[in-house]
Formats: structure tokens, C-alpha cells, sequence
């Protein structure tokens, strides 16, 4: 079954390419992959709630010859909080993508993205895991350069560049770790590097992994493609982006570090806090310098990276559970976000918080779909941003790392000012051009439903956290028993 | 209980229902919605507590953070819940008429009921983190209820720093909730105080302390975080009375008093609580003196007694805390009414100023009455329950071991202030003529919704104190013993014999109508005294932290975001680099040495191509140049692979090749045209450099991890099965297409994206010159 995940988006990008020039079509068959895929993750996550880590042998060959497709809690998380956001977003893509980006292979791009999340999510093994991030890649390095605009361009090929550096180190921490543990499934890596003896040659790879997937998730110092990039394709792409490739970056951060390099984790960690540190620090310093709603909104990406990357580096079970529970919240919250700047965009034309105003004067529902996710993300109650962060403080004080939780706090409240912030500019001042002062201009349907969908679900996220922090607790203490993955792999521990 | 609980939080669905209601029914939505309050009052009447057992109720919210809803009532949580409920009725019925024809009473609904749900939340939450969960979300509703005027600067501008100054304070104290969690293993308030002598053992408590004080201070507006209440003055009047007078402010103050028991005892309390009071006590006198706006004469008093209360539990003593519970409700109840009288002169005369108001009791016969008893009240004169009050806070400080005759003195100060106060509020717009004559303001009659609340409050202070015995003796008994956690009596009484307290409230009394008098002279000298010293007051220092703020962040932001591709490559291999480095260094004791074979000629043919198209490429003048050198490197490698006979690998990487080159001409065809970049020579330097380190570094990565032999069983397998098992004579095929086609299906989906990239962006520039809206 797990093999679907990856199957559903290729064939429908296959057939979405057949239907080049039908518009209609291709919409209907987006629509309908992302629900299918929907509802398949739904499935998934289920069965392996009940009955434990998933696992197929593709063309069964036996671990660890062929390539195993493994999805254990947190793939299922994974999986299931992005097929929701994709779902959402096929119907927002419908008017928040302009006409001819649409002729023009957005949606077959749209679901090649999907392919490579949910290959890389999904998959056991070390060099397929490149490859899917290669799909990834070229995807969206199509899709921010779709439309070829000056400043896409110039974004993109920052974008590329940056990236290709990490598939580089990847690939060559690939050949690394071949040469050393002569495998390539990662459940069997985990044992062999275990047993290598000189533990300098294993952290020396686990560093270059950490540098090539920090490129790919933005972190301190090595985030410089994300802002350069993320405000300059349509913001319905942006959301897209923020929503599957930093987190895929984060989720395969977190799957190495818990399963391959858990050895010398006083060092490994210890890195992983201070660069979290400093990514949550520059990415709201950066976010409060901005005046475009777009770089805003794209630095404090960043910044929230640098809460999830945190949990790692405690490297407790509650701080990874407090991690997971992190990547849902900000999945959703953030697309929100993206989606909400996309409508104000509609309506006043325009992302410069100088020019926008005055949309909460006649647009209350609409001013609520911004501020609702905006609160959270700052981390206020009873949103869901607040349980977030208030499991990593927990996880952080039963380390005694007090330095890095006062940092967090401190750019907790850096993000209630960058949020309310743009609420003071965008909703509450008069705008600029009095001709938006009383502006009743319509926003799409199409683009409406998902946001309040995802609005409604980011909040539910907050009032019922609990038992969505119960599961992310049970996906936690699979990440940090590697011997069950392994098991579930190799069958049973020769 | 269970009923209470209930009924708290279904105020933010009623929240939410309310403005659907205000569209029905316009103003008089508010008759409704101020059954809400009534309800828990009525509710709050039955449960009463008057023993140390108080009725609790629990029920799991997120357990797994220790979030659980316990709802609790005991005497202190009882007393600040019927101001709450109790002026949050009246505020309602006042607020929909002083905002009758106002576009946003919709949005006035919907928020002061959230507050309301919320502050009921705060002081019946037996667990510190719902506790915190209510507090936010007050501070949440103050944001929208002082930026109610949005399309106002100064509004936009006081919301936001109400809201960033008690949202700092919020996270501190949270932080200091968490501490204590760690230190009792509950966040259960009720089990905090069983375990105080735990806290008071550890040495995380002063942390907690100091944090959660930061949290009550600068929610109760305390010095030096006093500057965003008088500033918060820009909401309409029922909010300020409600929130920013009556209620929200007191918080800190309940806070305090409710971890009383569990701190109290550090030595800390005593060394830092009183003092912080103290200043704020009179600080927030003397700055209301310079005043000449009705609002912020208050706002000023408001901070000089939110300091008294802060300052009594500072104390400590059981005598002190009697005080500070006595002068909370006698407070709220003066304070609300002066609050809701200024709202009402401001609605009828359209000023509030006093020194241009004047004779006002002809036109507003009630409201000059409620102004009447709340400012004697608020001036400490008999019957009225301020008198007592004041006794009280004058014992307290006379009987204090520590210092009492400059406490004491201190004391009086302040109330010589709220008598002035209290009469150039309370009496000098409705008796007296005008200082100033402003033929622009036409007085008109006072509204019935605009004088009733604030008399009824005003005539509860008046039965209070007549009737002192009574209700007030109780609920403050109650809330005493709460704090105290014993059971404590209070005496409540209007006489009790010639006392020093006495003299000392004549004494008030007196230099306080002297310097009511004085206000023509006086004002003007202290309003100049506290303009010069403004400049280095906490407003100036949180408006000059926002810039300093601001700029560090441009700045840093500007050197990291530098725009410049080169030095975002240099960062990521330096940080590479120096991290293998690092760990290198620190881990290996002996490098292993590793296994070389002779080269062939012909790969030291194609290596050399490989390096001189590398130096080639940083010389090169052109685009197009760089590209053809690029692709001589790619397609050497190529035929490397080939000479290591692996021609499938080669041949899938002249593809890649081919592709890449088409790709980049395409894409680079939009770039603007190619300059070549003269860098300075220490650029150069530098640029060498690094990318040396970085080549070096591959090289003896792959030194050291080939001189361990590895052991794979993966190419053994694939020799052995390739044929019995997978029927392929070619392993290479066989390993691509079969046991790892999955790879080979991602690679060429990856082709295929390219492909569609090709024609997509080849497509869009003929169809549309520009891109579309993006």
C-alpha cells in the first residue's frame, strides 16, 4: 500500500501531460490525485498507528539488495499532514495561479513535487532517498522559474545553485557512507555504522549529512536560497514550498539523526542547538527588517525551522514529539499564512506593507483568516503554536539547556511583534490609495474554502493538541527505538 | 462548579455569537449579552466560599503538557470574579449606548466578552498553564479593545505596545511557571502550595520569582513597565474602566496574591515585592498631578494604586494583606465608576479636559451624584468604604517593623494625590465654573445607560461602607484566608476610637484640598518637571529599543542576505569545511593510511582536462565560454565511467550533460548581460582558498573511509542473482532496471521534469511577454 504515496501523483502528472491543452481537465485530474492521495495517506496512517512500521521490498528483493519502502509514525505524519495541505491547495491553484503558468505545466510540475515528497518520505534507503530529492529539486526549480520574470529567474537560479551544492555533499556523503558500511538501506546502515569501530570516520559523514539536508531546510548559516527565492514565483507556489520542501529537509534531519548518527550525540547535538539558536535568532531578525509580506513571511520560515531543529538537538523523546508536533503546526499554519497574503494580494494588488490597509475595516473574515494562523505562529494560546513551542520549553528545562530557551522565548516575542506587525500595517492602517479605503472587491471561491479549511484545522490543531501530541509522542518513541525500524526492515536482527 | 466552569467558557461562544447579534438587534444586543455576566454573578452568589475548602472541578485538556482544566473558587478568586462579572455587566449595558452609533459595536461585543471569559478563566484556573492560556488571551482582547480606534496612529500604536510589553512579561512569567513545574512536577497551583517547601529549597526558585514577578508587573502596570497604561488610555471609556482600571490591570496583583503561599516565603519576596510597589505607589501619584485629561488622571492613579497593592502583599504581613484584598474591591468599585463618569462628561460636554469643564450637575444630576460618592470614596472620606480602606493601608505600614514612619509617610503622599485627584474628577466638572471658557463645547443631557452603571457602582461603595460588617467583611475575610491559606478574621468598621490612622487620614485630607486648590499652579509645574524627565523615561526607552531593534536587524540581515551568490557559497563551504575540520581534529588520534593503485595514462589524460577546464572556467570571458568548459568537464567525466566499464552510468550522464548545457543556455539567455567580475586580489585569494579546502577536504574524506576495507554483501548478491534470479547477463542492467529500478524511475521522472522545464519556459516567453500577476 505504501508504495501509492509515490505512485497516484506520477501516473496523474503523466496523464495531466497528455492533457496538455486541456485546461478544465488538468484542473479536475489535480483535484483528484491530491484527494485520492488524500485519502490514501488517511488510510496509511491509520494502519500503521495500529499495527506498526510498514514496510515494502519493491520488486521484492530482499533488504538489503533491493530498495525498501519504510513508513513508520512519523513518515505516516508526514505524509498525511502534506497530502492535506496539497489537497487544499489544487483548489486554491484553480484562481491563485494565473492562466498561462497553467497552460504551461504547473499542475503536472505541481504533482512531480508530490512525487518527490512522498519519495523521500517514504523510502528506506540512502541513494533512492537522493533521487527523490533530485525530483524534488527540479520541480521546483521549474516551478520558481515558471513565468520568467527578471527576478524569478535571477531567484531561481540562486535557488538551483545553493541546492545543487547540497545534492552534491549528499551525494558525495553517499559515496562516503558506501564506501565505509558497503550498504545502502538505511535500517542495515544503522547496524553496520554501529559497529564501525573508529566513531571519528562516522561523524565526520553525519556532519557532511547535516550540512547538505541544513542547505535543503534552511538553517544557520546556510539558509541564503530561501529568502533569495521564496517571494519571487506566484505566492500560491511560495505556500507550496513552505509547506513540503524546508519540512522534508527537517523530517529527513530528524530520521537520520535519530536513526544512522545517534552515536555521538553530545557533539552531533550539540552543533544541531547552536545553529538552532541562531536560525531562530537571524530568521525573525531578518523577517523584522522586511516591508514585503512575501520576504516576511519567507524569513520567518526560517525562524520556526530553527524551533523544530531544536527538538533534534535536545534529542529527548518529548523534544522530538514536541518537534513533530511543531512540523504539523507549522505546515498548516504557515500555508495559511502564504494563502491569506495571497488574497490580500488579489485585493489591493500589492504585497509592500506601505501601500496595504484598511482590511479590517470592512473584511473582518478575511482579516481573522491572517490572524488566526499569525497568533499561532507567535506562539499564543490556545493556538496551536503556543503547545508547540510549550513542549520544546518542557523538553528544554528537563535538559537544563536554559540559554537556548530564553533564546526561544525571546524570539517567541520577536514573532508576536513581525506578526502584529503586519496586522497593524496591512489590516488596521488606513492604505495608502484611497481607492482600496472602502474596497468590496470579491475573493474567489476557489481560493476562500481552502484557506478557511486550513485555518479551521490549524486552530482545531490548538484546542485539541492533545491527542495529536499523544500520537507525535508515540511517533517520537519509534524515532528514538531505532531497533524497531530495523526489525520491521531487516526482519528479524541477524 | 461544574456549572461555573461551564458557564466561563461558554462566553467565547457567546463572544463569537455576538456580533451576529448586534446586526439583529443594533445597541440593544447589549441587553442581552449582559446576561452573560449576570449569570455568573448569580452563579459566584450561590457557590460563595467562605471556608479554605474551595469547590474544584477538573477535567483533561492536553494532560500530556500537564494542561488540565481544573476550575477552582476559593475567597481571592471569588472577590476579583464578582468585579469581573459584576462591573463586566454594567460595562456592557454602558458600552452599548456610549457606542450606540458606532460602525465597530459588533467588534466591542465580541472582544470585552472574551476578555470577560478570559479574566474569569485567569482567576478560577487552579493550573498555572490554563492560567497563562487566559492570561494571553486577555492580553489578546486589550489589543483589540485599545486599538478599537484603528484608523487612529496613536491607537494602532498604544495596542501594540500594551501588547508587546505584557506579552514579554507573559513569557517570562511562563517561564517561570515551567520552572516551578520542574521543581514540583505539577503545574497544579494547589499542589505548588503543598510542596512550598520544595521551592523554597531550590535553586531554580529565585529564577521562577524573579520571572513570574516580571509577569505580574508588567500586567499590573507596575515601574518601570507603568508607561503602557496611561498610553492605553486611546480605548473608548467602557474598555479603560473595564479592562484598564477595574479588571485586567489587577491580574498581577492576583497573581502575586495567589502564589503568595508558594513564594512568599523566599527572601526575595521582602526584598524586592514592597519596593517595586513603593516606586510605583508613588511614582504613578505624583505623575498623575501633572494631568489635565480626565482619563489620564486616572490611568496615573490607577498605576499609584495597582503599586499600593503590589506594595501590601509585598509586606506580606497578614495586616498588609488584609489591606491590599480590602483596597482591591474598594478600588475597582471607585475606580470604575470615576472611569465610567469621564466617559459619560467626555459623551455629553465632548471634553475632558478640566480645566475646561464646568457646572456640569445641572445637566448631569446622577452622574454628578455617582462622581460624587465614588470621589470621596477614592478621597477616603466616611461612610464611604474608601475611608476604611485607607485606615487599613495606614496600619499596615504603621505597625511594619521595617521603617514604618517613612512607609507611612510615603503613604499619605499618595493619598494626598487621590484626594486632589479625586476632586478636580469628581467634583470640579459638575460644581465648579470653568477654568477656561471653550465656546466650542455645547453640553448636553446626560443618557439614561450612561449614568446608571456608574451610580449603582458608586452606591455599592456606599452600602459597602455604611454596611461594612457585612458583605465587604466576608468576601475580604474569604480572600484573605486564601492568601494566607488560614482562616482570618476581618473587622471591618467606620470608627474605632482616636487612632494615629485617624489623625493621619485628617491630615490627608487636609494638604489634599490644599492641593486640590492649588491646581492652577500646581499642574503646569509638574506636568514641565515630568515633560524635562520624559526624556529618559521607559516610553522614550521602549520606543528607542524598538528602533535600536529594528536597525540591528536590518543590519544583520544585510550582511547575511548580502544578494551576492559568491559569498553565500563561500559561507556554506567554509561552515562544511571548518565543521569536518572540527570533528576530524577532535576524534581521529591517527589518520589510517590509505590504499592507492597506480593510475592508468588514459585517466590522467581525462583528470588533466577535467582540472584545466575547472581553472579555465573562473578565467572565462563568456557565458557561453563557461558552459562549453563546464560541459568538457561533464563529459570527461562521462567517459571515466566508461573507462571504469560502467557505459550504462555514461551513457545516462552524457544525457544529464546534454541536457544541463541546453537547460543553462536557455535560462541563462535571460540573464542580463555577462560582466566579468574583476575582484580585488585578496578576493581572489580567498576564493582560491576556499575552494581548495574544499576539494582537499573531499579527497581525504574518501581516503579515510576507503582504508577500512568494506565489507559489502550488496555486490556479491547482485553477481550471484543477476542471472538465476533476475535473468539479466549484464549486472549493471540488471542493478538499474531491476533490483533498483525505483532509482531509475525517479531519475527519469527527473528527465522528464527537465524536459517539461525546457519547453515551459521556452513556451511562456513567446506566449506572454510578462508572466502573469505573480
Amino acid at each position: 500500500m505504501i508504495i501509492y504515496p509515490i505512485l497516484i501523483p506520477l501516473v496523474f502528472a503523466i496523464i495531466t501531460v497528455l492533457f496538455w491543452e486541456n485546461q478544465r481537465v488538468k484542473r479536475a485530474l489535480s483535484i483528484i490525485s491530491t484527494g485520492l492521495l488524500m485519502i490514501v495517506n488517511i488510510n496509511i496512517f491509520f494502519v500503521v498507528y495500529r499495527e506498526g512500521i510498514q514496510v515494502v521490498q519493491v520488486g521484492d528483493w530482499p533488504a538489503p539488495f533491493g530498495i525498501s519502502l519504510v513508513v513508520d509514525l512519523f513518515s505516516a505524519i508526514m505524509l498525511l499532514t502534506t497530502s492535506i495541505v496539497a489537497f487544499l491547495l489544487a483548489f486554491y491553484s484553480v484562481d491563485g495561479i494565473d492562466l498561462a503558468r497553467r497552460k504551461y505545466g504547473y499542475f503536472p510540475l505541481f504533482q512531480f513535487l508530490l512525487v518527490g515528497v512522498n519519495g523521500a518520505l517514504c523510502t528506506g534507503d540512502l541513494f533512492n532517498l537522493y533521487v527523490w530529492f533530485e525530483v524534488m529539486l527540479m520541480s521546483s526549480f521549474v516551478l520558481i522559474a515558471l513565468g520568467g520574470e527578471r527576478t524569478q529567474i535571477e531567484g531561481a537560479i540562486k535557488y538551483v545553485i545553493l541546492n545543487l551544492l547540497a545534492s552534491t555533499l549528499f551525494l558525495s556523503a553517499i559515496g562516503l557512507t558506501y564506501n565505509l558500511a558497503g550498504t545502502l538501506n538505511m535500517a542495515d546502515l544503522a547496524l553496520r555504522l554501529q559497529a564501525v569501530s573508529s566513531s571519528g570516520q562516522v561523524t565526520v559523514i553525519a556532519v557532511l549529512f547535516l550540512v547538505a539536508f541544513g542547505i535543503k531546510s534552511a538553517i544557520f548559516p546556510l539558509f541564503f536560497w530561501l529568502p533569495a527565492s521564496y517571494h519571487t514565483p506566484p505566492v500560491t507556489i511560495t505556500a507550496l514550498f513552505s509547506a513540503l520542501l524546508t519540512k522534508v529537509g527537517m523530517y529527513t534531519l530528524i530520521r537520520f539523526f535519530t536513526l544512522l548518527f545517534p552515536f555521538e550525540s553530545e557533539y552531533t547535538h550539540t552543533i544541531i542547538l547552536i545553529s538552532a539558536g541562531f536560525t531562530m535568532l537571524t530568521g525573525v531578525l531578518g523577517a523584522a527588517a522586511q516591508t514585503d509580506l512575501r520576504r516576511l513571511l519567507s524569513f520567518h520560515i526560517i525562524s520556526q525551522i530553527g524551533y523544530i531543529f531544536m527538538g533534534l538537538g535536545l534529542f529527548t523523546e518529548y523534544a522530538i514529539a514536541a518537534s513533530i508536533y511543531f512540523l504539523v503546526h507549522i505546515i498548516l499554519a504557515k500555508t495559511a499564512l502564504f494563502l491569506s497574503a495571497g488574497m490580500v494580494e488579489s485585493i489591493q494588488g500589492s504585497f509592500d506593507l506601505k501601500k496595504l490597509g484598511g482590511l479590517y475595516k470592512h473584511r473582518v473574515g478575511l482579516s481573522m483568516l491572517f490572524l488566526l494562523p499569525a497568533l499561532s505562529v507567535a506562539g499564543l494560546p490556545p493556538f496551536s503554536g503556543f503547545f508547540a513551542k510549550l513542549g520544546l520549553i518542557i523538553a528544554g528545562l528537563e535538559s537544563k539547556q536554559y540559554f537556548i530557551i530564553g533564546l526561544a522565548l525571546f524570539v517567541s516575542l520577536m514573532t508576536l511583534f513581525s506578526m502584529t506587525k503586519v496586522w497593524n500595517e496591512a489590516y488596521w492602517k488606513p492604505p495608502k490609495d484611497p481607492q482600496y479605503a472602502d474596497q468590496q472587491k470579491p475573493v474567489s471561491r476557489w481560493r476562500l474554502a481552502p484557506v478557511i479549511i486550513i485555518v479551521v484545522l490549524s486552530v482545531l490543531l490548538g484546542l485539541f493538541a492533545n491527542p495529536v501530541f499523544e500520537v507525535c509522542q508515540m511517533a517520537a518513541a519509534q524515532l528514538m527505538d531505532p531497533s524497531q525500524y530495523i526489525r520491521a526492515v531487516l526482519g528479524m536482527v541477524r | 462548579m461544574t456549572a461555573l466552569s461551564i458557564t466561563i467558557l461558554t462566553g467565547f461562544l457567546i463572544a463569537i455569537l455576538a456580533p451576529f447579534l448586534t446586526r439583529l438587534m443594533k445597541h440593544r444586543a447589549a441587553f442581552v449579552l449582559a446576561l452573560y455576566p449576570l449569570a455568573v454573578v448569580i452563579q459566584l452568589l450561590a457557590l460563595q466560599p467562605d471556608t479554605l475548602t474551595a469547590p474544584s472541578i477538573q477535567f483533561p485538556w492536553v494532560p500530556s503538557m500537564g494542561l488540565w482544566m481544573t476550575f477552582t473558587l476559593d475567597g481571592l478568586g471569588f472577590l476579583i470574579a464578582m468585579l469581573i462579572a459584576g462591573i463586566g455587566t454594567l460595562v456592557i449595558l454602558y458600552g452599548g449606548e456610549y457606542l450606540r452609533d458606532d460602525p465597530y459595536l459588533e467588534r466591542f461585543f465580541l472582544w470585552v466578552i472574551i476578555f470577560m471569559a478570559s479574566m474569569l478563566g485567569v482567576v478560577t484556573s487552579g493550573n498555572a498553564l490554563v492560567l497563562f492560556v487566559f492570561w494571553e488571551l486577555t492580553s489578546i482582547s486589550s489589543f483589540f479593545l485599545i486599538g478599537y480606534k484603528f484608523e487612529y496612529e496613536s491607537a494602532r500604536a498604544a495596542a501594540w505596545q500594551a501588547l508587546l510589553v505584557t506579552g514579554a512579561g507573559g513569557l517570562a512569567m511562563l517561564a517561570g511557571f515551567v520552572l516551578l513545574g520542574q521543581i514540583t512536577g505539577s503545574f497544579e497551583i494547589n499542589q505548588w502550595m503543598q510542596n512550598s517547601n520544595l521551592v523554597q529549597e531550590s535553586a531554580l526558585a529565585p529564577a521562577a520569582f524573579i520571572l513570574i514577578l516580571l509577569g505580574a508587573m508588567t500586567k499590573s502596570a507596575q515601574f518601570p513597565f507603568h508607561f503602557w497604561l496611561p498610553n492605553a488610555m486611546e480605548a473608548p471609556t467602557p474598555v479603560s474602566a473595564y479592562l484598564h482600571s477595574a479588571t485586567m490591570v489587577k491580574a498581577g496583583v492576583y497573581l502575586l496574591a495567589r502564589l503568595f503561599p508558594v513564594l512568599g516565603g523566599l527572601a526575595l519576596w521582602n526584598q524586592v515585592v514592597p519596593w517595586v510597589g513603593l516606586l510605583t505607589l508613588v511614582g504613578g501619584a505624583l505623575l498623575a498631578l501633572g494631568q489635565t485629561d480626565l482619563k489620564k488622571l486616572l490611568a496615573y492613579t490607577t498605576v499609584s494604586s495597582l503599586g499600593g497593592m503590589v506594595f501590601l502583599l509585598g509586606l506580606g504581613t497578614p495586616l498588609a494583606v488584609k489591606s491590599a484584598m480590602l483596597f482591591l474591591l474598594t478600588h475597582a468599585l471607585y475606580k470604575g465608576t470615576l472611569f465610567l463618569v469621564a466617559g459619560g462628561v467626555d459623551h455629553s460636554a465632548g471634553s475632558r479636559d478640566i480645566r475646561k469643564l464646568g457646572k456640569l450637575a445641572k445637566l448631569m444630576p446622577f452622574t454628578a451624584l455617582a462622581a460624587g460618592l465614588a470621589a470621596l470614596s477614592m478621597a477616603g472620606i466616611p461612610p464611604l468604604i474608601g475611608f476604611i480602606s485607607k485606615e487599613y493601608v495606614y496600619e499596615s505600614t504603621y505597625y511594619y517593623s521595617n521603617l514604618p514612619f517613612i512607609l507611612t509617610g510615603l503613604a499619605v503622599l499618595a493619598n494626598v494625590a487621590n484626594v486632589a485627584v479625586a476632586g478636580w474628577v469628581g467634583i470640579r466638572p459638575f460644581w465648579q465654573q470653568p477654568e477656561q471658557k471653550d465656546e466650542d463645547l455645547h453640553p448636553h443631557k446626560e443618557s439614561l445607560w450612561l449614568w446608571i452603571p456608574p451610580l449603582v457602582l458608586a452606591i455599592t461603595g456606599l452600602f459597602m461602607g455604611v454596611f461594612s460588617q457585612g458583605t465587604a467583611q466576608t468576601w475580604v475575610a474569604a480572600a484573605t484566608s486564601a492568601v494566607l491559606q488560614e482562616m482570618s478574621k476581618v473587622k471591618l468598621s467606620l470608627w474605632h476610637g482616636i487612632t494615629p490612622m485617624l489623625l493621619l487620614s485628617v491630615l490627608t485630607l487636609m494638604i489634599g484640598v490644599v492641593v486640590y486648590l492649588a491646581s492652577r499652579t500646581l499642574i503646569p509645574r509638574l506636568a514641565a518637571f515630568w515633560n524635562k524627565l520624559s526624556s529618559v523615561g521607559p516610553n522614550i526607552f521602549y520606543s528607542r529599543s524598538m528602533r535600536a531593534f529594528l536597525s540591528v536587524a536590518g543590519w544583520q540581515t544585510k550582511i547575511l542576505q548580502s544578494g551576492y551568490l559568491r559569498y553565500y557559497i563561500i559561507t556554506i563551504l567554509v561552515t562544511t569545511v571548518t565543521l569536518a575540520v572540527v570533528t576530524l581534529a577532535t576524534r581521529y588520534d591517527s589518520l589510517p593510511n590509505p590504499q592507492w593503485t597506480q593510475p592508468r595514462f588514459y585517466d590522467v589524460i581525462f583528470i588533466v582536462i577535467i582540472i584545466v577546464s575547472a581553472i579555465l572556467v573562473t578565467r572565462a570571458e563568456s557565458r557561453l565560454a563557461t558552459i562549453t568548459l563546464l560541459g568538457a568537464i561533464g563529459f570527461s567525466i562521462a567517459i571515466l565511467f566508461l573507462l571504469y566499464s560502467a557505459p550504462d552510468l555514461a551513457m545516462v550522464q552524457f544525457a544529464v550533460e546534454t541536457l544541463t548545457v541546453v537547460l543553462f543556455v536557455l535560462v541563462i539567455y535571460q540573464l542580463p548581460k555577462y560582466t566579468k567580475s574583476n575582484y580585488p586580489i585578496h578576493a581572489n585569494v580567498l576564493h582560491i582558498i576556499v575552494s581548495a579546502a574544499g576539494g582537499i577536504m573531499m579527497v581525504v574524506l574518501m581516503l579515510l573511509t576507503s582504508a577500512v576495507p568494506s565489507n559489502s554483501t550488496l555486490a556479491p548478491y547482485f553477481m550471484e542473482s543477476s542471472l538465476p534470479l533476475a535473468k539479466g547477463h549484464n549486472v549493471v542492467n540488471v542493478i538499474l532496471v531491476d533490483f533498483r529500478g525505483l532509482d531509475t524511475l525517479g531519475e527519469i521522472t527527473v528527465l522528464m521534469i527537465a524536459a517539461i522545464g525546457v519547453f515551459a519556459l521556452l513556451g511562456l516567453k513567446k506566449g506572454s511577454k510578462r508572466g502573469g500577476n505573480g
